[in-house]
C-alpha cells in the first residue's frame, strides 16, 4: 500500500511542468469552446424573451397584422396557417415515412430495399429551398399558389427523417416477438400492424414529432408554394400564411410594428419547437 | 387426423395472399420516395433547361448576372456558397469538437446531460430565427465597430485607396479586411452566423463517435501516466477521426443549403471576394432574394439552374459522407 501510494506520489510529481501545463491550458480550451457554442442559444433566447413577451398579449393570438405602418394586430393568420400546413405536411409525411421505415426494416431483402434506402438518405440532404422549387414546379405553376403546395414541400422534407428514426426503432423491436407471432399462425402482415408496431409506436411518435419540430421552421420553402396571407385562410387552395414566414418578412420590414410582430412570433416557434423536441427526446430516452 | 393436416396449408396460402397485398402496399408507399427523388430531378432539369441551353458551362464560369440584360453567370454565387461554407467550417468544427470532448470527456453526468441537451436545442433553432437574431443583434454591433472605423481621421488614406481598388473591380489583401459600409451585413455575417447554425452537427455526430471509442484504450494510456490531455490527443481524437469527418462532411451539406439566415444578412451582391465585410451571395441566398421576382423566363430559369447545382452538391457531398462513415465506421457498432 504504501510504496504503491508513494510511486503515485512520485509519478505526478515527476509530470513535467510543460505537460501539466499544456493539459491545464487544453482543458481550459476546451470549457471555454463549449461556453462559445452554447452562448449564441441562451443569447438568442433571452433577446427574444426580452423583445417579443411584452407583444405576446391577446390580440397577438386572435388578429391579424394590421396594416403596414399601423400597430396593434396580431399572428393568428400565420398560426393559423402553420398549423394546418403541418397537419396536412403529416398525412404524406406520415404515411410514407412509417411505410418507408417498415419496408427498410421488414424486407430487408428486397430488391428495391438499397435503392430506397439510398434514395431516403439523398432527400435528407437536399436543401429545403430546393424542395420549394420542386413544389412550385409541381403544383403552383399549374394551380397557383396554395398552402397545399406549402404542405406538400413540408411533407417531402418530413419523409427522410420519420423514415429513419421509425426504421430504427421497428429494428429495435427483438426477433423472438415476430418468430412469436408468426409461431401463433399469424400473416407477418397481421405480426407487423398488431405486434410490431405497437411495440415500436412510441418511437414512431417520437421521430415524427422531431420531424415536425424540424419542418415547423422552415420558412424558406414557403416562400414561392404558400406565399403568406394578411388574413386568415382556412382554404388549402388559396395562398396560406406561416409563423416563420411572418417572422421573415416582419425581419426583413423597415416597420417597427412588423418587427415586433416578428420577435413575437420568434419566440412562439421557438418555444414550441423546444417544447416539441424536449418532449419527443424524453419520450424516446424512457423506452 | 386428415382433417387438421389439410387445415394448415390452407391457410397459409390466405395468409401468404393477404402478406402479399400488405408488402404491395408497403411498397407502393416507400416508392413515393423514389417519385419525390425522380420528380425533383425532373423539375428541376426541365425549368433549368433553357438557362443551361443558352449558357453551357460558361454558366459556372461567367461572373456577370445581370437580369436587366439578361446575362446570368452563377460564379460569384458559387463562389460566395463555398467560401461562407468552407470558412464556417473551418471554425466551428474545432468548436464543435472541444464541445464534444466536453460532454463526453470532462464534464460530470450531472452537467453533460443538459449541455448536450443545449447542443441539441441549438439545432432546433429555425433558420429565420437565427437570421432575425444576427439582422438585430450582431449586425448593429459590426456596425457600430465599421463606423468607429470609417470616422476615425487616422483611416482616410486606407479607405481612399481601397475605395479606388474597389471601384477598378480589384482589391488587396489589406483591403479584403477594411470595413465597406455594409452595415453590418455582408459575408462576414453570413459566416458567422453559418457557423453557429452547423456547430451541432458536427458536435453531436463528434460526441456519439468520442462515445464508442473502447475504454481499455483510454485506460490503457492513463494506466502509463498520460495526462488528459495526451489521452484525447493520441487515442481518442486519432480513434475517432473518420468519424468525425463524416460529420464535418454532413455539416457542409448543411452549410451549402443553408438559406433564410444568409439571404437575410449576406447583403445580396456579387463582389464576392472584395471586402469580407461587404456584401456577398449565396446559390441558395439568391433562390430565395429573386426566384419570387423573376419575371423573365431566362431569370426565372437560371435561378432554378441554382437550385439543380445546388441539388446535385448536396447528392455529392451527402455520399461522401455516408462513404466515409460507412468504411471508416468500426464493424459491427453501426
Amino acid at each position: 500500500m504504501r510504496t504503491s501510494a508513494a510511486v503515485t506520489v512520485q509519478r505526478r510529481a515527476g509530470l513535467s511542468p510543460a505537460r501539466r501545463m499544456r493539459n491545464t491550458l487544453m482543458g481550459a480550451l476546451i470549457l471555454l469552446a463549449t461556453l462559445v457554442v452554447v452562448a449564441p442559444l441562451i443569447l438568442i433566447f433571452v433577446y427574444l424573451l426580452r423583445e417579443g413577451l411584452g407583444a405576446m398579449n391577446l390580440a397577438f393570438f386572435t388578429r391579424t397584422p394590421a396594416p403596414e405602418g399601423e400597430s396593434g394586430g396580431g399572428l393568428l393568420n400565420a398560426i393559423t396557417g402553420s398549423l394546418m400546413m403541418l397537419a396536412m405536411a403529416s398525412v404524406i409525411g406520415v404515411l410514407v415515412g412509417v411505410a418507408g421505415g417498415i419496408f427498410l426494416a421488414e424486407y430487408p431483402r428486397h430488391r428495391l430495399m438499397p435503392t430506397i434506402r439510398m434514395l431516403s438518405d439523398v432527400l435528407a440532404g437536399i436543401p429545403a429551398i430546393v424542395m420549394g422549387l420542386v413544389a412550385y414546379g409541381l403544383i403552383v405553376l399549374a394551380f397557383g399558389f396554395s398552402g397545399l403546395a406549402g404542405a406538400l414541400a413540408l411533407g417531402f422534407l418530413m419523409i427522410p427523417i420519420v423514415v429513419r428514426t421509425t426504421e430504427e426503432v421497428l429494428k429495435l423491436v427483438p426477433l423472438t416477438v415476430r418468430e412469436a407471432g408468426l409461431a401463433l399462425g399469424l400473416p407477418q402482415w397481421l405480426v407487423i400492424l398488431r405486434v410490431v408496431l405497437p411495440a415500436a409506436a412510441g418511437g414512431i411518435v417520437t421521430g415524427v414529432m422531431l420531424a415536425l419540430a424540424r419542418v415547423a421552421g422552415e420558412a424558406a420553402p414557403l416562400l414561392f408554394t404558400a406565399f403568406g396571407n394578411n388574413s386568415v385562410n382556412l382554404d388549402p387552395s388559396k395562398p396560406m400564411s406561416a409563423l416563420p414566414l411572418e417572422i421573415y418578412r416582419g425581419a426583413t420590414s423597415a416597420y417597427d410594428e412588423n418587427q415586433r410582430l416578428a420577435k413575437a412570433g420568434a419566440l412562439l416557434l421557438i418555444t414550441l419547437i423546444f417544447l416539441t423536441s424536449l418532449l419527443a427526446r424524453r419520450a424516446s430516452r424512457r423506452r | 387426423m386428415s382433417e387438421p393436416a389439410r387445415r394448415p396449408p390452407a391457410r397459409a396460402a390466405l395468409s401468404s395472399g393477404s402478406d402479399r397485398v400488405f408488402q404491395v402496399l408497403i411498397l407502393a408507399l416507400a416508392s413515393v420516395i423514389v417519385l419525390v427523388f425522380v420528380l425533383s430531378v425532373y423539375q428541376l432539369t426541365r425549368e433549368s433547361w433553357p438557362a443551361l441551353q443558352a449558357f453551357g458551362w460558361r454558366f459556372f464560369s461567367e461572373r456577370t448576372w445581370n437580369p436587366v440584360e439578361g446575362v446570368f453567370g452563377a460564379a460569384s454565387m458559387v463562389v460566395g456558397t463555398l467560401v461562407t461554407s468552407v470558412v464556417a467550417l473551418a471554425i466551428s468544427v474545432p468548436l464543435a469538437v472541444a464541445s464534444a470532448l466536453f460532454v463526453a470527456e470532462y464534464a460530470p453526468k450531472w452537467l453533460a446531460n443538459p449541455v448536450g441537451y443545449l447542443i441539441e436545442l441549438l439545432a432546433a433553432v429555425p433558420s429565420v430565427v437565427y437570421g432575425l437574431w444576427a439582422l438585430f443583434v450582431i449586425a448593429p454591433i459590426l456596425g457600430r465597430w465599421q463606423t468607429a472605423y470609417f470616422v476615425d481621421p487616422a483611416n482616410l488614406p486606407t479607405i481612399t485607396r481601397c475605395n479606388e481598388l474597389w471601384a477598378q473591380g480589384q482589391t488587396s489583401l489589406q483591403c479584403f479586411f477594411v470595413p465597406s459600409g455594409a452595415g453590418g451585413r455582408g459575408l462576414a455575417l453570413a459566416i458567422i452566423i453559418l457557423t453557429v447554425m452547423i456547430l451541432p452537427y458536427t458536435a453531436s455526430v463528434a460526441r456519439d463517435v468520442i462515445r464508442l471509442v473502447p475504454a481499455d484504450q483510454r485506460e490503457a494510456m492513463y494506466a502509463l501516466g498520460a495526462t488528459k490531455w495526451e489521452v484525447i490527443s493520441r487515442a481518442i481524437l486519432p480513434y475517432a477521426r473518420a468519424g468525425i469527418l463524416g460529420g464535418v462532411i454532413l455539416a457542409l451539406g448543411r452549410a451549402l443549403g443553408e438559406t433564410l439566415a444568409v439571404a437575410m444578412v449576406i447583403g445580396d451582391s456579387q463582389d464576392i471576394l472584395k471586402s469580407l465585410w461587404g456584401g456577398a451571395s449565396t446559390m441558395a441566398s439568391v433562390i430565395a432574394n429573386q426566384f419570387g421576382d423573376a419575371q423573365a423566363a431566362l431569370h426565372r430559369s437560371s435561378v432554378v439552374a441554382l437550385g439543380l447545382t445546388l441539388f446535385f452538391l448536396s447528392v455529392v457531398v451527402n455520399f461522401a459522407a455516408r462513404l466515409i462513415i460507412a468504411r471508416l465506421t468500426p464493424k459491427g457498432i453501426q
